[in-house]
């Protein structure tokens, strides 16, 4: 019986030769990454709750800070500080203010084949280089790291057969909510979605990114593409090999199939307070809104960063607009910084950020008051996710929301 | 003259307006949403022990930092009837007085004073302390308007016809 | 009889000679309204009868202390500024330029000999280019918004003569702290410091802005320098008959003169928790830090993240050590980006954020928590200021605080290897 890509890497993980949708196996992680949001947590219970605290691998641990950076209060200062004095006490790789936790990830460690465990959900993010990333609680990370081991139950996978081409001006933003808006927010629950077809090769690591890191707004336990020649030659030109380069058989089992033709998709938004509130961005032209967010482990890569520049070229941010610009990670804004795109944002009035995760968590920068209204390229728009429980946030394209940017209302960017 | 007894609470030389309300808090609504944190950096109790009429009893350069009116205002709420200090800052000292807030420069009674014992306060006069009579100084005549006038915006009011001379 | 510059702006604020102590009423040209004060100025306002304020194009509104907005109720601040300035039709308003003592010189709105006011305790800096410029409360601001003029007690003069050339790794900020420990932190309360001698002379704005900015925690009611040729060029004007006649005259009564060697000055810090409490740097190196911050109105232009950017090339930030660099205003982010000094401080791995005050004045942007040190370049270092009570803050140059970022202790740049 033939096996998907993500039935093949448990199966590699858990050193047996065969494993379908339903069984459980244990499984030794590739790697573990936690940030700033639980790793305290992680920590205290190391201390607190174990009779024989020891970290089994130290080398396959990554902590990154990144979500409250720079930290905004005391007690942020000291959830941060236990976790860097445990890094340093145990020789644990520590990243802070260097980018989000998922970017870093991708720039620095993810190998197609590998099984990680990543303490944060968006940890699904890792599919777009043939890995299986999935986000644990800190109770199963604590697990993972004093073992080096974990059980999973082996998840169904969905399979998405991708046609076509995107228009100009239509992104892998605008594919991945309308995705997520036809499946529903859980259309693929505990499930794994598969991208595959014409459609995906027309896709850069990028792109793929940009899906797989939303799939667990639909649910899904991961979103995996096959590591082609496009995956390959990214991690090579980063000097990495991959653990294991694997396809999905002809004969393996999907619970599901849907077909998604590329050239048909539009700018689309996602509409307060559900990701899949899916809308035409055409339908909601015209809100007025209070501040708009570029950035984020979704949409904060130079792909992005490029669309906003051109779009913001020669452009003012609207007066009432606060526009945030904020690279996913350091080496992306030194790309940014060498194309000229990061005058570009100063020049149009924008705040530019230092890379974290910043208001797509609603957390220490551009927080949003009462009834304001945010049209972000984060992760999520569940109700006070930025800030006040009465404000609103639409989720659009890097287009989409730098064009809003502009007028201080949603619109699309043909419309400037 | 005005005449007034109270407790004393004693602080220290240079207590600026960071101690007296952090940054932190700046922002809050009301003086009353603030005035809990006063002084929190350097004696988080105080703010709940204070009851009005005490009196706070300081070194030199009393207030000195930032020009945060919510410094002498939170002071004001808290119930503090003055402010005996071996001197104040000036951006301090100017918005104590525009809020009706009492301040006294006195260079021996905080050497000689003790936390929680009392003095009274005769003002443009003396403060006595356990017998001993220390001499202050009365506010210029300028000051002296605002002060009568009940606070600059009073004074404001009264410019702009809202309020009846009295 | 001759005045000092501060006699002399304020003569001509009023139309006659004024001397010491006298209490005058002064016409105000510029004030500034910072977002912290912005409900709490116009309540004021409301509060006191007024319904116009006396000139829009006087007033400028700046944003910066809560940019980016760290809690919901900060765009409570912007959403009052804006409200006033489309009411009032004020158009100077800035809502994420940098710092508001930056802009305000940088933007042109401060010309030698302005009276100018704002309702934030640096606004000292502006005597950089001779204006006399104080901080304020905020009812007192609102009475200038609705009268356009304020009393004022005409301070007495403190002299600083500074003569030589600074030693290499000095800069202005361990002349201005060196000064703040002679005179103590009340040293020149009520009184204005008037700076001069061919140090200061040979100095940019920048420098001079740096020590007009501290001037504040000696107590000063404001600091002075006299326009020359590098103020003319700033502001881009020619200075008038007036404005070149900013210099304390010879026959002029000073309270009192300090007569520094600039060759006698040494990379210097303000330790934990007061401003005037100066060390050598030699005298608490080793030290080990947590974080550095480089930025604020104090030292956030480019000619710091230069001097930084020049110790930290080709080095790397200590491990576990974080570097917060944050430029003081949206120009001199651009310009340090386009000369590069940017990509360095990254490189070595700093980083950085948008300008604003931030960390400076403990809102965000790299609260610390107990036990934790930091070297800073802002201007104050009181208890809790950066986080809690039992974070230790010591204050130096830019320069000295990237040579500590490197090194993960203190050390001066002298040191470094």
């Amino acid at each position: 019986m033939g096996m998907t890509i993500a039935e093949k890497i448990i199966a590699l993980a858990a050193g047996v030769p065969e494993v379908k949708a339903g069984d459980i196996h244990t499984v030794t992680l590739d790697r573990m990454m936690s940030n700033d949001g639980t790793t305290h947590l992680t920590v205290d219970m190391y201390h607190n709750k174990l009779s024989h605290p020891r970290v089994a691998d130290p080398g396959k641990m990554v902590f990154i800070v990144d979500h409250n950076v720079p930290s905004d209060s005391p007690k942020t200062a000291a959830s941060q500080k236990k976790m860097r004095d445990f890094a340093r006490e145990h020789g644990i790789d520590f990243w802070e203010g260097k980018g989000v936790c998922h970017q870093i990830m991708m720039e620095h460690y993810v190998c197609p084949g590998e099984l990680i465990f990543g303490a944060d959900s968006h940890t699904c993010t890792y599919g777009a280089l043939g890995a299986f990333g999935t986000g644990v609680g800190c109770t199963d990370l604590l697990y993972g790291m004093v073992t080096g081991t974990s059980w999973v139950l082996v998840p169904e996978t969905i399979k998405f057969n991708l046609t076509g081409k995107l228009r100009e001006g239509v992104y892998p933003r605008d594919l991945m909510l309308t995705i997520i808006g036809t499946i529903g927010a859980n259309g693929a629950n505990y499930q794994v979605m598969e991208f595959c077809g014409d459609g995906a090769k027309t896709l850069s690591v990028n792109d793929r990114m940009v899906l797989c890191n939303l799939s667990v707004e639909a649910g899904a336990k991961t979103a995996i593409f096959e590591a082609d020649e496009i995956a390959l030659q990214w991690l090579k030109e980063r000097g990495r090999e991959p653990k294991a380069v694997l396809h999905s058989d002809p004969d393996a089992s999907y619970v599901r199939e849907y077909t998604f033709d590329l050239s048909k998709i539009e700018p689309v938004v996602a509409k307060p307070d559900f990701v899949d509130a899916l809308a035409p961005a055409t339908e909601v032209c015209g809100t007025h809104i209070d501040e708009a967010f570029l950035g984020s482990c979704n949409n904060g890569r130079i792909d992005e960063l490029r669309v906003g520049a051109a779009i913001l070229k020669g452009r003012k941010v609207c007066d009432h607009v606060r526009f945030l610009v904020v690279p996913a990670s350091q080496e992306v804004y030194l790309q940014a910084l060498e194309e000229g795109l990061i005058e570009t944002f100063m020049e149009s009035g924008a705040i530019v950020m230092n890379p974290n995760c910043s208001v797509c968590w609603g957390s220490c920068q551009g927080v949003i008051g009462e009834n304001e209204v945010l049209i972000s390229t984060g992760t999520r728009n569940f109700k006070g996710r930025a800030g006040h429980p009465s404000s609103k946030v639409y989720l659009a394209s890097a287009a989409t929301v730098t064009a809003s940017a502009v007028r201080g209302e949603i619109c699309t960017a043909d419309m400037l | 003259m005005e005449k007034f007894t109270g407790r004393v609470w004693l602080l220290g030389d240079d207590i600026d307006t960071d101690i007296i309300i952090p940054t932190e808090y700046l922002a809050m609504k009301t003086i009353e949403d603030m005035k809990v944190y006063g002084f929190s950096p350097l004696r988080p109790e105080l703010a709940a022990q204070i009851r009005p009429g005490d009196i706070i009893v300081a070194g030199k350069n009393f207030g000195c930092g930032s020009s945060r009116e919510q410094a002498p205002e939170v002071v004001k709420a808290l119930g503090i009837r003055c402010v005996i200090a071996k001197s104040f800052a000036r951006i301090f000292f100017r918005n104590a007085i525009n809020n009706g807030l009492l301040l006294i420069e006195q260079p021996d009674l905080y050497d000689d004073m003790k936390e929680g014992d009392t003095i009274t306060v005769t003002v443009n006069e003396h403060v006595e302390y356990q017998g001993r009579q220390y001499p202050i100084a009365s506010l210029p005549d300028n000051l002296v308007e605002i002060l009568n006038a009940g606070g600059l915006v009073k004074a404001m009011r009264r410019r702009n016809g809202l309020d009846a001379e009295e | 009889m001759g005045q000092t510059i501060i006699e002399k702006i304020i003569s001509h604020s009023v139309g006659a000679a004024v001397k010491p102590g006298d209490i005058v009423t002064v016409d105000v040209d510029r004030v500034m309204l910072d977002d912290i004060m912005m409900p709490f100025i116009i309540a004021k306002f409301q509060e006191m009868g007024f319904r116009k304020v006396w000139d829009p194009d006087r007033i400028v509104m700046i944003y910066d202390h809560l940019v980016p907005s760290s809690q919901i109720d900060d765009v409570r601040h912007y959403k009052a500024g804006d409200e006033f300035a489309r009411e009032q039709g004020l158009t100077h308003v800035h809502r994420s330029d940098g710092v508001c003592h930056q802009l305000m010189t940088e933007a042109g709105y401060v010309k030698p000999g302005d009276v100018v006011f704002g309702t934030d305790s640096h606004t000292t800096t502006y005597g950089c280019v001779g204006a006399f410029a104080t901080g304020i409360g905020y009812t007192e601001m609102a009475g200038i918004l609705g009268t356009g003029n304020l009393w004022v007690k005409v301070p007495e003069t403190i002299r600083v003569e500074i003569n030589g050339e600074l030693p290499e790794g000095v800069m202005s900020k361990d002349v201005i702290l060196r000064l703040i420990g002679d005179l103590g932190a009340d040293g020149a309360t009520y009184r204005a410091l008037e700076f001069t001698g061919d140090t200061v002379k040979a100095m940019s704005i920048a420098s001079r802005m740096t020590m007009a900015n501290m001037a504040i925690e000696a107590g000063a009611k404001c600091a002075t320098f006299t326009p020359d040729e590098k103020t003319a060029e700033y502001c881009g004007i020619a200075l008038d008959e007036f404005q070149k006649s900013l210099t304390g005259d010879a026959d002029a009564v000073y309270l009192r003169t300090l007569s520094y060697r600039a060759e006698e000055f040494v990379p210097v810090m303000a330790c934990p928790s007061q401003v005037d409490k100066i060390r050598d740097v030699s005298e608490v190196a080793g030290t080990p830090i947590d974080q550095v911050f480089i930025g604020s109105c104090t030292n956030g232009r480019l000619e710091d993240l230069q001097a930084a950017a020049k110790v930290l090339c080709g080095r790397k930030v200590a491990p576990f050590v974080k570097l917060i660099v944050t430029p003081v205003s949206r120009k001199v982010y651009e310009d340090a980006v386009r000369c590069g000094a940017i990509r360095t401080l990254l490189e070595a791995g700093a980083i950085l954020t948008h300008p604003g005050c931030g960390l400076c004045c403990g809102r965000t942007g790299g609260i610390l928590c107990d036990g934790e040190r930091v070297v800073a370049t802002n201007n104050r270092n009181f208890l809790g200021r950066m986080g809690t009570s039992k974070v230790e803050i010591y204050l130096a140059s830019p320069e000295t605080a990237a040579a500590c970022a490197v090194a993960g202790k203190i050390i001066s740049s002298r040191e470094l290897e």
